[in-house]
């Protein structure tokens, strides 16, 4: 035996070690705030850069006004965020309006920054179904809860937009714990295969609720994974906006320039449960670990950043946090109006004419309805 | 008018409905050069091109997702599942996403996919190809579940799929594929879904059926008629939404019935009529609904497949128990 794996091309062990040694994180801003890779720097003006740091800071802000909403009972099913936010938002803003957004369930703010009522999304967390109306025009999906069903989707979404001939691009996310699903790589490979203008993002938050990735896969990274698509495939830092941003926009150009999809690994890391359905991640995280990824915060390393060219200080973050506020309230508000939801609702939805069955239904539920 | 087969009736719909709107495309493993494993689809990648008529990579769910994708871009995708045992590996893409995207957007988006696939028993398969499962697609809230009997059914039927704005199952018995020609008319004509078909008109007993077993009881029919009874015999044409009307029209015109489903007994389409029945006509039935139904094991191998499928004479032996009760 040992003489044979002397053999390079017998030696598969080793070829899986050179691809995987190919797969190194992409990073711009260090935790200091300070430029590691000046090479790989977006072309973003300052206004853009101002912007970018705006939406964190405002989602944060939505992070900890949900998670105190959902305790009062005033929403209902909620993803925190918080941790993510270069991850989620650089990769939106690395977009054009145009583009087609298919989320997971913890991608709301994504959809929301895309052009989806804030409303509407407080709407679709306490169960209304006109959270799930999206207004013409905005570009996204209702955010998926099977896990992997987005990425056979995103293929069928950028294949479309080849189709029609548009300049755009289908992205879609799931999570370190969705790599594990068939349909994960069925999407990327059918992508591959029509050469679709389509970008899957893994955020690596290295928790499936409690399952740690290591014991998800033995692939050493998750980026290595669009190999087997034969697809471009990049890890970065998910703390890092700017690293974020320049590897989507980046996979967006190759994409409209008709080279094909790409995944995007991003390590990054979510501060609070799974959802606030019961979830403690103290029964698999440790405090330790906790620590080591706040250090990384996206916000402090950005803030440090433009703080350092004069392009951000508190006054300014105290607005965004005061805006934000005050732009929560009135969304809840307006979804406090929405009309209650009635049976007649949900049959007069399943189908675009009503079936006999239906029909018959609906007259009892209406004259149930009307007492 | 052309005599067709029943699978050139199904390739003409689809070439009428790819003329007919740009935004029909039809995919599928095999579907492209090869014409489907069938040759369901012989030909039209040749006359539409690969931007319309294109192979998939082999993955069910991976299908059922592109179509799911392409829908969300406005078009009208017309994919096929080789064989509907596999339809299993795509029961999210059809039972939690397509049929569902309509009521998840609160009535916004809508999914007009037709989900085509070869069915049924008794021409002798691999294991794990053929299988009955309508009764599993019927349960679902969202779709349609069409069937058709004839070349002509199957044609206005597809073409009405192709053109409905919710997803359709489409059933093919792959038995009737070939057995027997019949006059289609040239280009578009339609025949809407949810409507079932009084395939032979009696007094005596309703046979109420679809697939395959249509040509069964129209068999039994024509024997029981040697003996003095006239049976009618429904084809439901859809399994879901069921044409009630029409089938409690004929019941309390006769008094009996019974229905025959190619299916397992447990649950699936023929319990579903029994119960409507009884909901509905009881006071004009003077004696009960049977059914007439394969045994609930799970679908046979094929040396066994002929003495398992129900046939002619199962339909005879329970019309009679019904008729002289």
């Amino acid at each position: 035996m040992a003489s044979k794996t002397q053999n390079a091309q017998l030696d598969a062990k080793k070829v899986l070690e050179a691809v995987e040694n190919q797969f190194t994180t992409l990073q711009i801003l260090n935790e200091e705030g300070e430029v590691v890779n000046e090479a790989a720097m977006p072309d973003l003006s300052d206004e853009q850069l101002q912007e970018l740091m705006r939406r964190m800071v405002y989602t944060r802000i939505l992070d900890q006004r949900s998670i105190s909403l959902n305790r009062q009972g005033r929403l209902g099913f909620y993803a925190p965020t918080a941790g993510q936010e270069a991850s989620q938002l650089a990769s939106q803003f690395a977009l054009e309006k145009e583009d087609f957004i298919l989320p997971g369930y913890r991608d709301v703010p994504p959809i929301v920054w895309h052009g989806l009522p804030l409303y509407q999304a407080f709407l679709w967390s306490r169960g209304h179904l006109a959270g799930g109306q999206i207004p013409d025009g905005v570009n996204v999906a209702i955010p998926q809860i099977i896990i992997g069903a987005q990425y056979v989707q995103t293929a069928g979404v950028a294949l479309g937009l080849k189709k029609r001939g548009v300049k755009a691009v289908a992205l879609t996310y799931t999570g370190d714990g969705g790599t594990s699903q068939g349909d994960f790589y069925e999407g990327m490979n059918f992508a591959g295969a029509y050469n679709a203008p389509a970008i899957f993002i893994a955020q690596n938050n290295r928790f499936a609720i409690s399952t740690p990735v290591e014991k998800q896969t033995a692939a050493k990274t998750l980026a290595q994974k669009a190999v087997a698509a034969g697809i471009a495939g990049i890890q970065v830092d998910g703390m890092d906006p700017l690293a974020v941003y320049a590897a989507v926009r980046e996979a967006r150009d190759r994409a409209i320039n008709g080279e094909g999809p790409t995944f995007i690994e991003t390590l990054t890391y979510r501060y609070g449960p799974h959802t606030m359905a019961g979830d403690d991640p103290t029964r698999y995280r440790t405090a330790e670990l906790d620590n080591e990824w706040e250090k990384k915060d996206p916000l402090v390393r950005f803030r440090k950043f433009l703080e350092k060219k004069g392009l951000w200080n508190e006054e300014r973050e105290n607005e965004v946090i005061e805006q934000a506020k005050e732009e929560i309230k009135e969304a809840l508000k307006q979804a406090d109006a929405a009309p209650k939801q009635k049976v007649t609702d949900l049959i007069n939805i399943t189908y675009t004419d009503l079936p006999q069955n239906l029909k018959e239904q609906h007259e009892i539920y209406s004259a149930k309805e009307s007492k | 008018m052309a005599q067709m087969t029943m699978i050139q009736a199904i390739t003409d719909a689809m070439r009428v409905e790819l003329k007919n709107d740009p935004n029909v495309l039809v995919f599928g493993e095999d579907v492209g050069v090869n014409g489907g494993v069938f040759r369901a689809t012989e030909g039209l990648q040749n006359e539409f091109g690969e931007d319309r008529v294109f192979d998939t990579p082999l993955a069910e769910s991976g299908i059922g997702g592109l179509a799911v994708g392409l829908a969300l871009q406005g078009f009208r995708p017309v994919p096929e599942i080789q064989f509907f045992g596999f339809v299993y590996e795509v029961m999210d893409s059809i039972s939690g996403q397509a049929a569902r995207l309509r009521f998840r957007t609160g009535g916004k988006f809508s999914a007009p996919i037709t989900f085509r696939s070869p069915f049924g028993g008794g021409v002798h398969t691999p294991d794990m190809h053929a299988d009955s499962l309508e009764g599993l697609m019927a349960q679902q809230p969202g779709i349609k579940v069409v069937i058709p009997s004839t070349p002509y059914d199957a044609k206005g039927l597809l073409i009405s799929a192709i053109r409905d704005n919710d997803p359709v199952i489409f059933l093919e018995h792959m038995k009737l594929y070939r057995s027997f020609r019949q006059e289609v008319p040239e280009g578009e004509y339609t025949i809407p879904l949810g409507k079932a078909d009084v395939k032979r008109e009696g007094t005596d007993l309703s046979i109420i059926t679809y697939g395959a077993m249509v040509h069964e009881s129209l068999k039994a029919a024509e024997e029981l008629e040697k003996e003095g009874f006239s049976a009618e015999v429904i084809d439901l044409r859809t399994v879901s939404p069921i044409d009630i009307e029409t089938i409690i029209a004929s019941v309390e015109k006769t008094g009996r019935a019974i229905v025959v489903q190619e299916a397992q007994k447990q649950a699936g389409v023929a319990a579903n009529v029994v119960a409507e029945i009884s909901d509905r006509a009881i006071l004009s039935l003077e004696a009960p609904v049977l059914r007439v139904a394969a045994p609930d094991t799970i679908y046979p191998f094929p040396q066994a497949e002929a003495a398992w499928l129900p046939n002619y004479k199962d339909v005879i032996e329970t019309a009679k128990k019904v008729l002289t009760f």
